[in-house]
């Protein structure tokens, strides 16, 4: 049967937020990249929260767009309402969230896309992977259509045999009532890929004209608002906002959710999908915790255009009349009428375990895959692996060595490697306690660690880069001059510590020092600091930070290099551990299944005990006495 | 771990003998021992003595001298683990080369893990490549039994306790973790003071907990061994056989002894603590009652039960409680009585128990021998020594309590000095990561799941 074919470099399967980031990645290397959606109107969708960013997931975009991601800078264009979170708390948690304008987001990134040369959008559902030799051929499309390429990257999100219930209700459909993919699974299965069954939730949409906002909390957004990107303008960002809103649930609400229970299809056993802990829906809530009388609902607007609302913290797959009754309840809901009704979505994803830290399949060369699809949720989580995918695609057809962050430069790579190496079998959220390093990966200096990787990959320019190199040593040569200035108990001194209650001098200390102390910092230093140079205010930052945390941001360098120490010895991934005498028969399953790219790795995963470790590095060693000659590319260990 | 961080061990037998060598090997070798060896006539530091010099003086924890030593010096490559190693040869009290071990450890090296040397000395290409197997599997062994010993050596009361602690710390890194995940949510208003509170408390735990390895009861005390068995089955007659005087007061009356009894005795040169319980059974006396259940608690901790069965009556509901109890444990079952007309037979107890019987008679004194040889047998024959293996885990654990102490006390400085509360959770998990290699758990995913099920959140 004749039938259409065409040839690319790169397909992207789906186009939420990872295979937006992927297509774009791989598209703006240079490479002819196809983007498959099943609706060309669905591009970029947010079909749960209205927001971007928030704790840690704000990291997560910065750090996206330090290395010449797209999400960042689409937000600060869309953005209806931004705040900086945690701002009391230490500058590691800080974090940035906006509210979006939902309609404005899609339809920015949408024209982002379209106008990015190399990159090609084609509406068709992808249902078969073309493979052969454990070697990615391309793809064919449900017309029958094959697309013969050089990678894939498969980013399908929650569409895969999706399935939207609430009540009694099943619809067959991917959110929103988009079309699901039911074909692709089969296909996947049939390459000897391990699927999971995940569930999630999102809460009802609401007609704002039938709230009663008198009755919740106002909630503003700042006055002075940090831009996403570092590339954005500062200035461009301050505009007007609107608010979001506050409310909670009562007795009366979680009588009426637990009086339905055995109606509800997640008690009932009718959702087989393994739902999130962190977005649980609020009769999960009340459920757990039977002691709490009112829970948070957070009303935030869906956009500009839109009468919409939607109940953040009220998500369900209650049936219908019982979501009605329960939103009543609320105090500013008594009348509320729903437009979208809250629903469980389920849908099939993989065992993230058979991917390399590249975010490669382990047994497939060439197939990539990022987002929902690997396992997590969220939309930002999505965006960084979509990214990561994309360009070590790119890079693969360059025959250069994959991009990896390890654990100690980005949440992206806590991120992924936490994704390839730890059992799971939830939807994986980012969260700042999953990151041992966090003093050092601070959403404020995403720049400094990371736009030099975006460099050598090809997405930064030089002028940021050079940017970059000027900053690390502005902030470098001020922290010297703070920590070598001396400053004695002149009369000028004193009566400035005494105007910010600071104990006055008694001998003569160093401005690092003051700047240490907690109720002072180094702006307001300028008063006593004559020979300051002018610097921007992100240097400032950098510097205050630096001198401030010091002994803790020193600390956290040592672990660092030890662990460094660690990441940098590398396994062969064709190695056999059944080769090793000694290694326990659990070690040597689990370091056959996860096959582990160094020894770091390798003691992450459960199972592999630190004599394990032991055994393996001596192994090792004896290797590369044995053969000298090919160790760089058979089983080595690079001596730190 | 395999760092080229400095490690310390104790090099030579751990029993009481002429003279113990505690090696140090590592970048820091020599700067480590400086701080503590005080030179007797020379000024200089070790680190600027040449290879292969032996230097005579004193180690010293700040003002208080330890010990009489002599220091040899190593520099890397030309030495075991191809490091910079010093050898501090000490007087060879086990106390002493325990407590130079511990000082070099305060001062900054790390105990070094078991076979740990050898491995370095591998690694480095000092040791030839037919001995790798062999490397592997002193590794191996030697891991495996000291993860076993590790948590076996810890007395019930003490991993109960390393246990509450890490459930406490974990509860507020969770609570700090949560607030900041969900900052709208979860308010930290006041908490620093509430904190400052509870690290107090921990922090005075652990210094009684750590207090107790000093006057170690393992090492003091030897191997705790628990005598068990129904009232007047003769367990206080044994008592002093071992003991060699009339310390408990044997009686014909069932239950005679009603709190316990310790003494200290060296057999065959190991060192026991046995406890002599009251009789076990169903009493509504309540001093008795005080009695009984204080052998139960003894019993937990112990590290051999002897259980002593009266040969002369039948077995009764107090037997099988006792039964029911050593089962699982190391345990050696006494048939006692012999001297009278016996109702039953080592055959019969040994079915019952799947336990060794030993049959004798306390009042005559005859079978005590078979019970030492057992005892012997049971501690010494095996793949282990048992004294050694005690000690370096008894100095492990202390190693780990005073760690989690020192990150309880930077958590309290971060307080004082007004840090943000993130800052807390970070030497709130190192403490808890310290206690934890204790009972051999790590952090993980502990905090994850502690955060989502003590602690409601998310959209």
């Amino acid at each position: 049967m004749p039938c259409l074919t065409e040839n690319y470099d790169i397909v992207v399967v789906g186009a939420g937020h990872a295979g937006c980031e992927a297509a774009l990645a791989a598209a703006r290397m240079g490479f002819e990249t196809i983007m498959f959606t099943v609706s060309v109107d669905s591009i970029a969708l947010m079909p749960c929260n209205p927001n971007i960013g928030g704790s840690s997931k704000g990291h997560l975009v910065r750090e996206l767009d330090a290395l010449g991601g797209e999400m960042g800078k689409n937000i600060d264009e869309t953005f209806i309402q931004s705040k900086m979170l945690n701002q009391s708390k230490g500058p590691a948690v800080h974090s940035l969230r906006a509210q979006a304008d939902k309609q404005a987001y899609t339809k920015r990134m949408r024209h982002t896309l379209e106008n990015t040369k190399h990159l090609t959008i084609r509406q068709g559902e992808v249902c078969e992977i073309l493979a052969k030799d454990g070697k990615i051929e391309g793809i064919k499309t449900f017309s029958g259509a094959v697309y013969y390429c050089k990678a894939v990257i498969l980013a399908t999100g929650t569409y895969l045999r999706a399935r939207c219930i609430y009540g009694d209700v099943s619809n067959p459909t991917g959110p929103n009532g988009l079309q699901a993919a039911n074909h692709l699974t089969e296909s996947l299965k049939n390459l000897g890929i391990e699927m999971y069954r995940f569930k999630t939730g999102t809460p009802a949409r609401v007609d704002k004209r039938s709230i009663d906002f008198t009755k919740m909390e106002e909630q503003f957004g700042d006055e002075r608002v940090i831009p996403f990107s570092f590339s954005t303008d500062p200035e461009s960002v301050q505009k007007e906002q609107v608010s979001c809103w506050l409310t909670y649930t009562n007795e009366k609400t979680h009588e009426i959710i637990r009086e339905n229970l055995d109606r509800s299809p997640l008690f009932s056993g009718a959702i087989e999908g393994t739902g999130p802990r962190y977005c649980p829906s609020i009769e999960d809530k009340v459920v757990k915790f039977p002691d709490k009388i009112r829970h948070q609902v957070f009303v935030e607007p869906e956009g500009l255009y839109t009468n919409e609302m939607y109940l953040a913290g009220m998500s369900s797959s209650l049936p219908e009349d019982v979501q009605f009754a329960m939103y009543r309840t609320v105090p500013g809901l008594e009348n509320v009428k729903i437009v979208r009704n809250a629903y469980a979505i389920e849908y099939d994803c993989i065992n993230s375990r058979q991917l390399k830290a590249s975010l490669e399949f382990k047994n497939i060369e060439g197939l990539f895959s990022g987002g929902q699809f690997n396992g997590s949720s969220g939309y930002e989580e999505a965006a960084v692996q979509g990214f990561m995918a994309g360009v070590n695609a790119a890079r693969k057809i360059q025959g250069k060595e994959p991009i990896i962050l390890d654990r100690s430069q980005a949440y992206i790579g806590v991120l992924i490697d936490d994704l390839v190496t730890k059992e799971s079998h939830e939807p994986y959220r980012m969260m700042t306690s999953r990151a041992e390093y966090r003093l050092l990966l601070r959403q404020d200096n995403a720049d400094l660690r990371l736009r030099a990787i975006g460099h050598e990959i090809g997405l930064v320019s030089d002028e940021l880069y050079k940017r970059i190199l000027w900053k690390e040593n502005a902030i470098a040569q001020e922290v010297t001059r703070l920590e070598k200035k001396t400053i004695g108990a002149t009369k000028e001194v004193q009566e400035f510590l005494a105007s910010h209650d600071s104990t006055p001098l008694k001998t003569g200390t160093t401005l690092a020092e003051l700047v240490r102390r907690p109720e002072l910092d180094y702006v307001m230093l300028t008063e006593i600091d004559q020979e300051r140079p002018y610097l921007p205010e992100d240097v400032a930052e950098q510097i205050n930070i630096n001198i401030k945390y010091e002994g803790y941001i020193r600390r956290q360098m040592q672990q660092v290099a030890q662990f460094k120490k660690m990441e940098g010895k590398k396994l062969d991934e064709k190695f056999d551990y059944s080769e090793v005498k000694s290694l326990r028969k659990e070690a040597v399953q689990k370091l056959n299944l996860y096959k582990p790219a160094n020894i770091g790795q390798a003691s992450r995963i459960s199972g592999v005990s630190p004599a394990d470790i032991s055994v393996l590095m001596v192994h090792l060693e004896q290797m590369r006495y044995q053969k000298p000659a090919d160790s760089s590319e058979k089983v080595s260990m690079k001596n730190p | 771990m395999m760092t080229s961080d400095t490690i310390a061990a104790i090099a030579t037998a751990l029993t009481n003998s002429g003279i113990g060598i505690i090696r140090v090997s590592g970048n820091e070798a020599f700067d480590i021992v400086d701080r503590i060896f005080r030179p007797k006539n020379k000024r200089k530091k070790l680190k600027e003595e040449k290879t292969y010099t032996v230097h005579y003086g004193h180690i010293q924890d700040g003002d208080e001298i330890i010990d009489e030593v002599l220091a040899i010096v190593m520099r890397g490559p030309h030495s075991y683990t191809a490091e910079d190693t010093v050898e501090i040869d000490c007087h060879g009290g086990v106390l002493v080369m325990k407590k130079i071990l511990e000082t070099v450890i305060k001062y900054g090296a790390r105990m070094a893990e078991p076979g740990e040397f050898t491995k370095r000395a591998f690694l480095n290409g000092r040791i030839d490549l037919s001995q790798a197997e062999a490397v592997i599997d002193v590794i191996n062994s030697k891991n495996n039994y000291a993860l076993k010993s590790s948590v076996s050596q810890l007395s019930g009361s003490m991993s109960k306790k390393v246990k509450e602690l890490r459930e406490k710390l974990l509860f507020e890194i969770a609570f700090i973790e949560s607030a900041l995940d969900d900052p709208e949510h979860i308010s930290l208003d006041g908490y620093p003071e509430k904190l400052k509170v509870t690290v107090n408390d921990m922090q005075e735990e652990l210094n009684r907990a750590i207090s107790t390895f000093d006057s170690g009861r393992v090492l003091s005390e030897g191997i705790r061994t628990v005598i068990l068995g129904k009232p007047n089955a003769g367990k206080s007659s044994l008592m002093n056989v071992l003991v060699g005087e009339e310390r408990a007061i044997v009686t014909d009356i069932a239950g005679t002894t009603r709190d316990t009894l310790e003494e200290n005795i060296r057999l065959h040169g190991i060192s026991l603590n046995i406890v002599d319980t009251a009789g076990i059974r169903e009493t509504e006396d309540v001093v008795e009652k005080i009695g009984v259940d204080k052998a139960r608690a003894n019993a937990d901790d112990a590290d051999l039960l002897i259980y002593v069965v009266d040969g002369s009556c039948p077995l009764d509901e107090n037997d099988y409680q006792i039964m029911n109890l050593i089962e699982g444990r190391k345990s050696i079952v006494l048939l006692n009585k012999t001297d009278l007309e016996m109702v039953l037979t080592p055959e019969e107890i040994k079915e019952k128990t799947g336990k060794e019987v030993v049959a004798v008679s306390a009042k005559e004194q005859r079978g005590i021998d078979l019970l030492e040889e057992k005892i012997k047998e049971l501690f010494l024959s095996g793949e282990i020594d048992f004294n050694d293996e005690v000690m370096i885990t008894n100095v492990r654990h202390k190693t780990a309590m005073s760690e989690a102490l020192k990150s309880l006390s930077l958590v309290k400085q971060s307080i004082e000095d007004q840090m943000p509360e993130d800052f807390y959770s970070i030497d709130l998990m190192n403490a808890y990561e310290q206690l934890g290699t204790i009972i051999g758990e790590s952090l993980e995913d502990d905090l994850v799941n502690e955060i989502f099920n003590k602690f409601c959140m998310g959209k």
